[in-house]
Formats: structure tokens, sequence, C-alpha cells
């Protein structure tokens, strides 16, 4: 039998079961590594603990300041994190392999942005209940922060996979990461906050979660075509 | 051959011999239409109703906005121009562009908040414009600084112009949210952006400096990518020629 | 159009405001002369670079043709 019988013709070649083989890999390989899981996580529970000691311990003025700082803490615990987002995979020289697949390395890029966020944004938003409680949050605000985090922290995780392509090349990218990363982040957090401020103040919030939504939108349709050419700049093919 | 002086302009050293001719004329004409500009409205502007003399600080103010705006979409296409058709000049263009932009950046916030004391009582105000021209400027520095820290040129100049592009898109979503953000946290009593119509006294001497500074831009974004054509070029004979004669 | 100020010290102070006036402009005007100044001096570092290297090439050349000449009599 001829080979040409057994090999399907590139052009056949489907994108979403390449999609979901890879988000399958790397939702395994992140599950495998523990730690990297765990560590914004605690990142984010012991810079918001330290903010009391910063500021004192008055219920009201932690209350004022909460929604504020535990988005602050989320952008942050989800950036820190981003450094090693393509870091493996182009050491070992997988990244490079990705870019040869015959589907559209976009799709590659919203696997592994898509686990990021299922490892980090995903679990700040489950904790943070916990964080607004701690922090005295008025109770009206706790289902606005959950649902403003679930839906802002993938976009973050997808921005931030424009920056983390763009450094991956760099030895220590981290610093730069933040700097490039920060200013792109600023939409997000102000309609975060937003929608938890004027929940807390007893308005409707559904508009700024539907920006927040409709920003995760955009963010899913362009940042991984940005960051899969910044890839291949870094690749430099 | 419509298209030839396009991918001529795409050669360094025909940039370099071209621009020779323009540079005197857009370096007298940005220093005349500056001079006029500040004599005229530091001088001879008559004084604003409600704020008195530091107003004055409008006619450096403004033009320096407008161009740290304009700087980045002309960072932001010259590097979008680089990446679809691999042009080394409009490289050297973005390069360029991102310190200038930024120091216009920092012209404008300075100058806005030494007007801010006389005018609002406080240096700093986290006003919907100021805070945007900040992150304006943080997005200049994200720029400039992955352009330092790539050590290869090429790759240096690909990524640091997919950054720009990516800064483009955001940027209006950003003046957006910033502007509902301001809106959401604006104490009554500040208010600064109430735009009147401009008396045409206030305003010739105004158009006067933008003109003035859109030439002052102009030549030095040309001296700035000649200076930076000629170090990428230094291997070549024309470049070697050009270092050594003239000053 | 005429002059807006009825003395020289007057257009320095502004009536209070000259401080701040004054500070923008020369901050400003500092920023532009030394973006404008830039390139010469970019220039000029470039040129020295050169002429250094060629120093060195020069005198690389001048150690090869002596030990070239030492050796070929021998």
């Amino acid at each position: 039998m001829s080979s040409v019988d057994v090999q399907p013709p590139v052009s056949e070649a489907r994108t979403s079961p390449g999609f979901v083989a890879l988000f399958r890999i790397e939702m395994l390989l992140a599950l495998r590594k523990r730690a990297d899981i765990a560590n914004p996580l605690l990142f984010f529970v012991t810079v918001l603990a330290l903010l009391p000691l910063g500021v004192g311990p008055e219920p009201d003025l932690l209350a004022k300041m909460a929604p504020g700082m535990i988005w602050v803490m989320a952008l942050l615990a989800t950036m820190l994190s981003q450094e090693s987002l393509f870091r493996g995979d182009f050491e070992d020289g997988t990244l490079e392999q990705l870019t040869l697949l015959p589907q559209p390395l976009y799709f590659a890029v919203l696997a592994k942005s898509l686990v990021h966020w299922v490892a980090t944004g995903l679990p700040l938003a489950l904790l943070s209940p916990l964080l607004a409680l701690m922090l005295n949050l008025p109770v009206e605000g706790y289902l606005c922060l959950f649902i403003s985090l679930f839906l802002g922290t993938a976009s973050l995780s997808l921005i931030g996979a424009i920056g983390a392509a763009l450094t991956v090349a760099l030895r220590r990218p981290g610093l730069l990461l933040a700097l490039i990363v920060m200013p792109l982040y600023v939409p997000v957090l102000i309609f975060g906050t937003g929608a938890v401020q004027a929940a807390i103040d007893g308005y409707a919030y559904s508009a700024q979660l539907a920006i927040l939504a409709a920003l995760l939108a955009a963010a899913a349709a362009l940042a991984p075509l940005a960051a899969a050419g910044a890839i291949r700049i870094s690749l430099d093919n | 051959m419509a298209w030839q002086w396009f991918h001529r302009l795409g050669s360094p050293r025909w940039f370099y011999q071209k621009t020779n001719v323009w540079l005197p004329w857009l370096a007298l004409a940005s220093v005349v239409l500056l001079s006029v500009g500040t004599v005229w409205g530091l001088g001879f502007a008559p004084e604003d109703a409600k704020q008195g003399n530091s107003y004055r600080i409008i006619f450096i103010h403004v033009p320096a906005a407008f161009l740290a705006l304009a700087g980045y979409y002309i960072m932001a296409i010259s590097g979008a121009i680089g990446l679809i058709w691999k042009m080394k000049l409009s490289f050297a263009v973005m390069r360029a562009a991102a310190p200038i932009g930024a120091v216009l950046t920092f012209i404008s916030l300075f100058t806005g908040a030494v007007w801010g004391k006389p005018t609002w009582g406080t240096y700093w105000v986290w006003d919907a414009r100021i805070t945007s021209m900040l992150i304006l400027l943080f997005l200049y520095i994200g720029v400039m600084a992955l352009s330092q820290a790539v050590s290869r040129e090429q790759v240096a100049d690909k990524a640091s112009a997919l950054l720009a592009l990516v800064g483009t898109v955001n940027i209006p979503i950003i003046y957006k949210s910033v502007d509902w953000w301001f809106t959401l946290h604006q104490p009554a009593t500040i208010r600064l952006t109430e735009s009147s119509s401009i008396d045409p006294s206030m305003f010739y001497p105004l158009l006067t400096m933008i003109i003035g500074f859109y030439c002052m831009y102009a030549w030095t974004l040309l001296t700035h990518t000649r200076a930076l054509l000629l170090r990428r070029e230094v291997r070549t004979q024309w470049a070697q020629q050009e270092l050594a004669g003239g000053k | 159009m005429e002059f807006q100020f009825s003395s020289f010290a007057d257009f320095l102070a502004m009536d209070g405001h000259g401080i701040f006036v004054w500070i923008s402009y020369a901050v400003t005007f500092a920023a532009l002369a030394a973006m404008a100044l830039y390139p010469r001096l970019a220039r000029r570092r470039l040129q020295r670079e050169l002429q250094h290297q060629q120093r060195i090439s020069q005198r690389r050349q001048k150690v090869k043709a002596a030990r070239q000449a030492v050796k070929e009599p021998a």
C-alpha cells in the first residue's frame, strides 16, 4: 500500500482535535507541577495578608480597599506565573515544533492560555470569597467579585501570553514582562474593580461584567494571534 | 514603476541623501515657528479671564500632548510597515520614534502637573487625560525596554514593532476605560475638562506652536533615524564616507 | 495685538504664576534641545569608534608585516 493513501493531506488536518489534544497534554503537565499552581495562589494570599499589616486593621478602611487590592494582587499573581508560560517549551524545543504543526499556532497559544487560566485564574476566583471575608468586603460584593475575577483573569491570561511570547528568548524576563504587560491590563482592572464597587454600593453591575466579557471575547480572538506572531519572532524564523 | 520610490525609500542610503536636503528647511521652520509661537504665547496673547497667566503653559502642553499620541501611531505604523515589507528603514524610524515619543509624553505630563498647581492647587490629579498620558508613557517605556533587552537587532526590531501594534489596538480601549473610571470617581469640586471654544487671539499662537512642534518632531525623528541608520550601516562604504566627511 | 505686561519684571512675575510658566517652558525647551543634540553626539561617538577600529587594524597589519620581515631574511 502506498503511503499516499495512509496519510491524510495536510489541508484536511482538522483544528479542533489538535486543540483538544494540546489542551489535554498541557493540562496534564500543569497538574503534575503542583507547585506552579500553588505558588501564585500562595503569593495572592500572602500579599493580601500583608495589607492589614501595612494600612492597619480598621474594618472600614479594609473594606474600602478590598476590591482594588484583591484585583491588583490577582493581576500580579497572574502576571508573575506567566513568565514560565512558554519557557519550558522554548527550552526543550517543543515550541519550535508547535510552529511546524499543520494547524495554526493560534490554537496552540489558545490552549496554553486556557490551561494557564484554569491553573491560576480559576483558583484565584474560587479563593476570592475567602480573602473578601478576611478583608471585610461587604457581602453584596462577593458574587460580583467572583464573576469579575472569573471573566477578568481569563483576559489577563490571554493578554499576558503576548508578553510571555515576546520575552521567551530572554534570559531574565521578569521585570520586563511586567513593564510590557501591565499597561495592557488597565482596562480589565478598571472594569473588574468598577463592577465590584458598583455591587457594594448597591447598583446594577451587569454592564461592567458585560464589558469584561466583551474584553475577554476580543482578547480570545486577537491576543493568541499576536502571541503566535511574537513566538515566531522570538524563534526568529 | 509606480512602486519604485517605495522600494527606494527602503534603502538607508537613498533616505540619508534625500533627507540631507529636507533637514535644513525643517530645522528653520521649527525654529522660526517655535520662537514666534513662544514669544506670542508668553507675551502677546491676552490673559485668560479665569486662570490668569498660568494658562500660558497651554502653548507647550497641548502640542506636546498631541504629538505624544500621534508619535505612538507613527511608531506603530512604521513598525507595521517594517513587519509587512521587511524594510530596514521603517524599523529604524520605529526605533527612533520611541524615545522621542516618550520625551514628549513626559513633557506633556510635566507641564500638565506644573499647570495643575496654580489652577487646581495640586500638582497631580488622577484626571482621565493625565492618567491616560501616564499609561501612554508606560507603553512607550515598554517598547523601549523590550527593544533594549533583545540583543539581536533584527529580532528586537520585530518584537518591538509587534508590541507597538498591540499597544495601538489597546490605546482606544484604555482611553475609553480610563474615561469611564474617571467619571465614576470624579469629585464634584474639580472640573477641568470643560472645553469652551477658544478665542482666536489665543488660538493662533497655539496653532503656531502646534505646527512648530510638528516640524520639530519631524526634524528630530529624521535626525534620530539617520543617526541610527549610520550605526547600523557602519560596515557599508557610504556610511563610512558619510562619517569621514563633515563635522 | 500688544505686549500684555507693563514692565519686564511684570513679564517675569506673571502675577505670581511666573515660576510655573517659566519652569514649564524651561524644562520643555531643555528636553527638546537635548533631543536635538543627541544625534550629533551619537554620530561623533560612532566616528570615534570607527577611527579606533581602523587604527587597530592598521596596527595589526604593521605587526604582520614586521613578522614577515623577520621571517624572510632567516
